[in-house]
């Protein structure tokens, strides 16, 4: 297993109270690792795009620290903020603008000389160069999305915020964008990436973290997550229906469908035993014939509507 | 300092000056020519002098003013306005620049285009109506001086507003009164005592004066109050954007 990179982001006691009282997190602690891709999944009002929008500038934390590669993002923002990349959740963009021109005036906003094989390159890589000329309102939704990519990576960011990235967008376009995350990744960006879809995290994550009510219930690497916290079921379908559970398996954590023609069998996947051959012994000793067998994992997004819940 | 950042705002906004070139730039001197023709060729050459300049040419400082007045305050206020409306303002958040960058790209250019703009007026008027510059480099300081510091003020109502509605209130309903009631078109001295005495209230006749002492050499007020009224509204200006970016009011929550 490799050693877990040294932090690029640390989050300390992060708290923030808007004005109308509503806490929007609560004492967050949190590190990112460098070269990592983190998703951060949480319902509606969570936290998450508060918790970015702190990091990135955009929102005045009430308490709390923020170090961004080594810059706290208060007294050193400019070091800080010129390793950042945001894509915002919403598309806002200047909708007179080129592309181009606006990806240019984000190169420069964050105090990069101008480069034009640099912005070409970022373009080409986002599909974006044969719209280059094109003014922004003109594009699709999938298209203006791009161009918010485009924007953030324009300054070479060694950590890029994605919140919401594919939010609306197509699924070849949100499997594009996979594999471009993957590749950011391959070339040294850390992504901290916030989304609704869970399969999303389930394929790019490397850590995992939770967020509800403003409070981080869960940080973890997405396979000890996966494996802690999800279980795995024995689905059986009998070739006959039973009336009940038999006396002798009432012990095992079982379920019988309202037809009587299916047993699932629910077992830990961290246990040293799953008790799969044991139980499928006991059906044969009792005479039950088997039709069909297969089994099932729980899903990322099984585990966190579970701890949602629980928190709930 | 982040000069790239400065130079990609100056470049932006200025790009967007000359994609609207007619309304940004040919209207306005269109609309102030139509008051030479009226009031300095038409009507002017109908009426007495004033302060001992021709009608015609009396107006010419108080309209350049006008037009400053109103153009850098416009400028500004929707160069920042629009990122807020279209919601691109978290670039400018997110990135790493100061109040002073911003306000150094932004005004810069909120004030480069009124002192575009303040220069083809004059040269309009000329063909309209005779005047002389008797004190140029003054001239220059007055106009470069209002431009910057109504840019600035414009740049606070952009800030300020989060309507559009409310970021046409002011220039409507405070400036442009206080414009035409500045002195644009009259002395102060054809005032009655009371109103002499009233309108210095007005900062907008201390500019109009001191763009007049410097045509022509004589004006209602000393120009070196004048001259520090129109300091007094830049540093207030400066202190105000300096305050907002520094609480991040109507900015951040």
């Amino acid at each position: 297993m490799p050693e877990p990179q040294p932090p690029i982001v640390t989050i300390t006691g992060l708290e923030k109270t808007y004005k109308s009282g509503f806490q929007a997190l609560k004492r967050v602690d949190l590190t990112i690792r460098r070269g990592e891709i983190f998703a951060l999944l949480g319902p509606n009002g969570a936290g998450k795009t508060t918790l970015i929008s702190i990091v990135c500038g955009i929102v005045n934390a009430s308490a709390g620290t923020v170090v961004a590669d080594g810059h706290d993002i208060v007294k050193d923002f400019r070091a800080a903020r010129s390793k950042i990349g945001l894509v915002p959740q919403e598309l806002s963009t200047d909708a007179f603008e080129t592309v181009w021109s606006t990806v240019t005036f984000s190169r420069g906003l964050f105090g990069k000389s101008p480069d034009p094989a640099h912005i070409e390159k970022v373009l080409r890589e986002l599909s974006l160069w044969e719209k280059k000329d094109a003014k922004i309102m003109t594009l699709s939704g999938g298209m203006k999305r791009r161009v918010l990519i485009a924007k953030a990576l324009s300054h070479d960011p060694t950590i890029l915020f994605l919140d919401e990235p594919t939010a609306g967008v197509d699924v070849e376009l949100r499997h594009d964008m996979w594999q471009m995350v993957r590749e950011l990744r391959d070339n040294g960006v850390t992504i901290i990436l916030t989304t609704h879809y869970i399969e999303e995290a389930q394929e790019m994550a490397d850590r995992i973290g939770v967020i509800h009510k403003g409070e981080l219930i869960v940080v973890e690497d997405k396979d000890v997550l996966m494996r802690r916290l999800g279980k795995r079921q024995l689905i059986v379908q009998l070739q006959q229906p039973i009336d009940k559970i038999p006396e002798s398996l009432a012990g095992l954590a079982l379920e019988r469908s309202a037809d009587g023609t299916t047993l699932t069998y629910s077992f830990d996947v961290q246990g040293e035993q799953t008790g799969i051959a044991q139980f499928l012994k006991q059906l044969e000793q009792l005479g039950i014939e088997l039709k069909d067998l297969h089994s099932s994992e729980s899903s990322l997004e099984d585990i966190f509507v579970n701890l949602v819940k629980e928190k709930s | 300092m982040n000069v790239h950042a400065i130079r990609a705002i100056y470049k932006f906004e200025m790009a967007r000056t000359f994609r609207t070139i007619v309304q940004s730039i040919v209207s306005p001197v269109l609309s102030t020519s139509l008051y030479f023709v009226v009031f300095g060729s038409a009507i002017g050459s109908r009426m007495g002098e004033v302060g001992g300049v021709n009608y015609g040419s009396f107006i010419v400082p108080g309209l350049v003013m006008l037009s400053l007045l109103g153009e850098s305050i416009s400028n500004a206020s929707f160069g920042i306005y629009l990122p807020k409306w279209s919601g691109t303002i978290y670039e400018l958040l997110s990135s790493p620049v100061s109040f002073v960058e911003v306000v150094i790209g932004y005004v810069g250019a909120a004030a480069s285009k009124s002192i575009m703009l303040g220069v083809l007026i004059l040269v309009t008027a000329r063909i309209f109506v005779p005047y002389e510059i008797v004190h140029p480099v003054w001239m220059v300081v007055f106009l470069v001086l209002t431009a910057v510091t109504f840019s600035m003020f414009g740049f606070i109502i952009g800030l300020w507003a989060d309507s559009f509605q409310k970021l046409q209130a002011i220039p409507l309903m405070v400036v442009t009164p206080l414009t035409f009631l500045g002195g644009a078109f009259y002395s102060i001295n054809m005032l009655p005592p009371l109103w002499q005495k009233v309108t210095l209230f007005n900062p907008v006749v201390y500019l109009i004066s001191g763009m007049r002492w410097a045509f022509y050499g004589s004006s209602d007020v000393n120009v070196a109050i004048s001259f520090g009224i129109i300091l007094g509204v830049l540093v207030a200006c400066v202190t105000a954007i300096w305050w907002i970016f520094k609480t991040g009011y109507k900015l951040k929550s």
